[in-house]
């Protein structure tokens, strides 16, 4: 309806404009015809770009990085759904994190419950299993945890911990009760130092990591684009490929089909499909732009998230750069041109007035 | 044969053998246009630039896009856009440039419209014209599949569907058309073909011959004023350039239109450079998947109006169902146009504005093609679909009712 009123109340008034814009005699003839042409090709184009992206794409919350549930109660509070039981947990991530965690101490503790799956290779864990054999008993490829303490946020790390299929913003695929079960255990039994212990540890060995060794001169742009790869490989590839940048998936379509029911999408085009901000807002969450999709909510931090969309231009539009900086010459090329142009007309028709 | 001289220069060796100094004095220098003109005089001139653009920046692209289903998509967004020196360029100037050069097929077709240019006379101006705008429409829609996006493939899905609506012979032709029972690499590689032969090939003939039909009515002027263009013209010859009604085509009409190009070519760049996902849309970097039906679909939005009275009728209306209402609508639309120097039966030629019915009628129908083109891009549901129906049927209305308006037009004009 929002829709009907404002489409006519504009041609009402452009057609009003018109002819307003038709009987100003003081401004010059030609002027007047252009401004009616730009006033209806600018309505035009309002009408069938922003307008229709407007309706066609509902605004969603912005993304926010906190990862303190304030989101997901709002949500469930606008769908006019129960909200105790995310409140209870959200509260209980509050309550890990407040507490100082222990490198020294959380070390012991991810030995003794993370890396029996998980790999960690940069801390001396390495993959005990095939990829293949993972996949057998797991459904997926278990991620290795070297960068996890830095690509993820602290809050996240400590929801994940106690409960993943919470954390991840996928209870719908995984609803207490129901027939599947997310491979990886809750872990709110454990004490909150305890958490708080590990996710320090993570963070710690994170930190220790090296940056990705480069050839001897590499320019700035390459070393910016092997940083944002890291990321990119520890965040993003265990299910997706990307064609484009020679990356294929540690897990298989068919696994992945077999695993969350749908074959997740090659991103070498999505920086192109989908846009820098809706990027953003569906890695934040991916529940806010695509309800009930198989794709959990990762956790990145703001400055993850940031590297992994940048990866995705560098390889997906990787003339960004070029076509930026040849733009402005263009454009003031052509502009020298048309003063040109609009003086040897002036000096034709002088003799034609 | 001719006793033939020798020639003191190049030039004049040229004109022993080709008139050359006489060809360009018919197509140039005494190829009268009338003084009193506008800036939208300049749209002709401009759609030719923006056609060589096209050709030459397809030309290039030619020599790297694969026709076949499983290298489409690679090619145009890999190879051309990432890996070929300024491919991008080229990508972009063709995709912006096949959206803008439909905005300027609009401006000039309505600027025909407004000042009655299709009228005593110019009825083969103007159906040249509906040529072109047909054969550019068939192009566009052509290339609009070949870099196998989702939108490529779902438009193309759509609007072959369309034929199977046509009585009898429906199903068989969309097969036919198809060159398989889907949308398929036959379609991709016969639209190919289409897109970069057999309708350039018809473009460029109809084009000719749109410039040929100009020749003897002439161009009509911002007055719809008739005189004598031998008069005019040896006012003109004399020297007597202030007085005289015509200017010469090369160098006084083609001065101004080569400053309408170059101005408009900076804002034909800008969207080039800054903003052309209204040209390329962002859904067709998805590749083609006929499992997947995108959210909406929706084709370029210079197809929406028709799209929308395709689509308007959504329900039967006395026993006829509201798909073949819809298709009936559209092939009225389609042809509509062409009729048009013989649906307006007033004799009048001037601008819209002059005439006392038509200008009306003539802003009418811009608002009708205007909510036509917005609500046929947005989903058609709940009021949606009934301003969609409502725009439809006030569009054919429109048509319906132009003879006799026109008509009463002619009595009061007849009676001043």
């Amino acid at each position: 309806m929002f829709a009907i009123i404002v489409g006519l109340v504009v041609a009402v008034i452009l057609i009003v404009l018109n002819i307003v814009l038709s009987r100003i005699s003081f401004v010059p003839k030609e002027i007047r015809i252009l401004s009616i042409v730009v006033i209806m090709v600018s309505y035009i184009y309002w009408g069938f770009e922003p307008f229709a992206h407007h309706e066609m794409h509902p605004h969603v919350a912005e993304a926010t990085y906190a990862f303190d549930g304030k989101a997901d109660i709002e949500a469930l509070e606008e769908a006019g759904k129960d909200i105790a039981d995310a409140e209870i947990f959200w509260s209980s991530v509050a309550k890990v994190a407040q507490h100082q965690g222990n490198a020294q101490a959380g070390k012991e503790l991810v030995i003794a419950n993370c890396t029996g799956c998980h790999s960690m290779t940069h801390a001396g864990f390495p993959q005990i299993m095939s990829d293949a054999d993972s996949i057998a008993s797991y459904g997926v490829t278990p991620p290795d945890l070297s960068l996890s303490g830095k690509i993820y946020d602290r809050n996240y790390l400590i929801a994940f911990i106690s409960n993943p299929v919470k954390a991840m913003h996928i209870e719908h695929k995984y609803p207490v009760g129901g027939e599947k079960v997310f491979p990886m255990p809750a872990s709110d039994w454990m004490q909150p130092q305890e958490i708080a212990d590990m996710v320090a540890f993570l963070a710690d060995s994170a930190s220790a990591v090296p940056a990705p060794v480069l050839k001897e001169g590499a320019t700035e742009v390459e070393i910016s684009k092997a940083a944002n790869k890291e990321v990119f490989e520890a965040a993003c590839v265990r299910c997706h490929s990307m064609d484009y940048a020679g990356i294929t998936a540690r897990t298989s379509g068919e696994d992945m089909n077999k695993y969350i029911g749908a074959i997740p999408p090659d991103l070498s085009q999505h920086i192109r499909s989908r846009g820098d901000e809706y990027l953003h807002n569906f890695i934040n969450d991916p529940q806010r732009k695509l309800p009930g999709t198989g794709m959990p909510r990762v956790g990145l931090t703001k400055d993850a998230e940031m590297q992994v969309v940048e990866y995705m231009t560098q390889i997906g539009d990787s003339k960004k750069a070029q076509r930026e900086e040849l733009g402005p010459k263009i454009l003031i090329y052509l502009a020298i041109l048309a003063v040109f142009a609009l003086l040897w007309k002036r000096q034709i028709w002088k003799d034609l007035h | 044969m001719a006793e033939f001289e020798k020639a003191n220069s190049v030039g004049e060796w040229f004109d022993q053998r080709l008139n050359t100094s006489g060809f360009w004095r018919v197509m140039m220098t005494e190829y009268w246009i009338p003084k009193n003109i506008n800036f939208l005089w300049a749209m002709g001139a401009l759609l030719a630039m923006m056609f060589t653009l096209l050709l030459v920046t397809g030309i290039f692209l030619l020599m790297y896009y694969k026709p076949d289903v499983n290298m489409a998509f690679d090619s145009v967004n890999y190879t051309i856009m990432q890996e070929v020196a300024y491919g991008w360029l080229f990508r972009n100037i063709h995709g912006v440039g096949a959206s803008v050069v439909f905005l300027i097929i609009y401006i000039h077709m309505f600027t025909g419209i407004y000042y009655g240019s299709y009228k005593k006379g110019r009825e083969m101006i103007w159906l040249s014209g509906m040529l072109l705008f047909v054969t550019f429409s068939a192009e566009g829609f052509s290339g609009y599949m070949l870099p196998w996006g989702q939108m490529s493939y779902w438009a193309a899905y759509v609007i072959t569907e369309i034929f199977g609506g046509i009585p009898f012979i429906g199903d068989e032709l969309v097969i036919w058309i198809r060159g398989n029972f889907y949308v398929s690499d036959a379609t991709l590689t016969r639209f190919f073909m289409l897109h970069v032969l057999l309708i350039p090939m018809a473009i460029l003939g109809a084009i000719v011959f749109h410039f040929y039909t100009l020749r003897f009515p002439h161009v009509n002027n911002e007055e719809g004023e008739f005189f004598d263009y031998k008069e005019e013209s040896e006012k003109y010859l004399k020297g007597d350039k202030a007085h005289s009604k015509v200017i010469a085509f090369w160098p006084d009409f083609l001065s101004k239109d080569f400053m309408v190009i170059t101005i408009f070519m900076i804002f034909f760049f800008y969207l080039v450079f800054y903003n052309n996902d209204f040209a390329m849309d962002p859904v067709n970097f998805d590749k083609a998947d006929g499992m997947k039906t995108p959210a909406h679909i929706y084709p370029e939005w210079y197809f929406l109006w028709s799209y929308e009275v395709l689509r308007g009728f959504f329900f039967d209306i006395a026993g006829i169902s509201g798909k073949s209402l819809g298709l009936m609508a559209f092939g009225f639309a389609q042809a509509i146009f062409m009729l048009l120097p013989w649906l307006d039966r007033s004799p009048m030629v001037k601008p819209a504005n002059q005439r006392p019915i038509f200008k009306y009628w003539f802003w009418f129908l811009m608002a009708d093609l205007f909510i036509l083109t917005i609500f046929g891009k947005l989903p058609p549901t709940g009021a949606n679909a009934w301003v969609g129906f409502a725009s439809s049927v006030t569009f054919l209305v429109l048509f319906i009712a132009l003879p006799f308006l026109t008509k009463i037009e002619a009595k009061i004009a007849g009676g001043k």
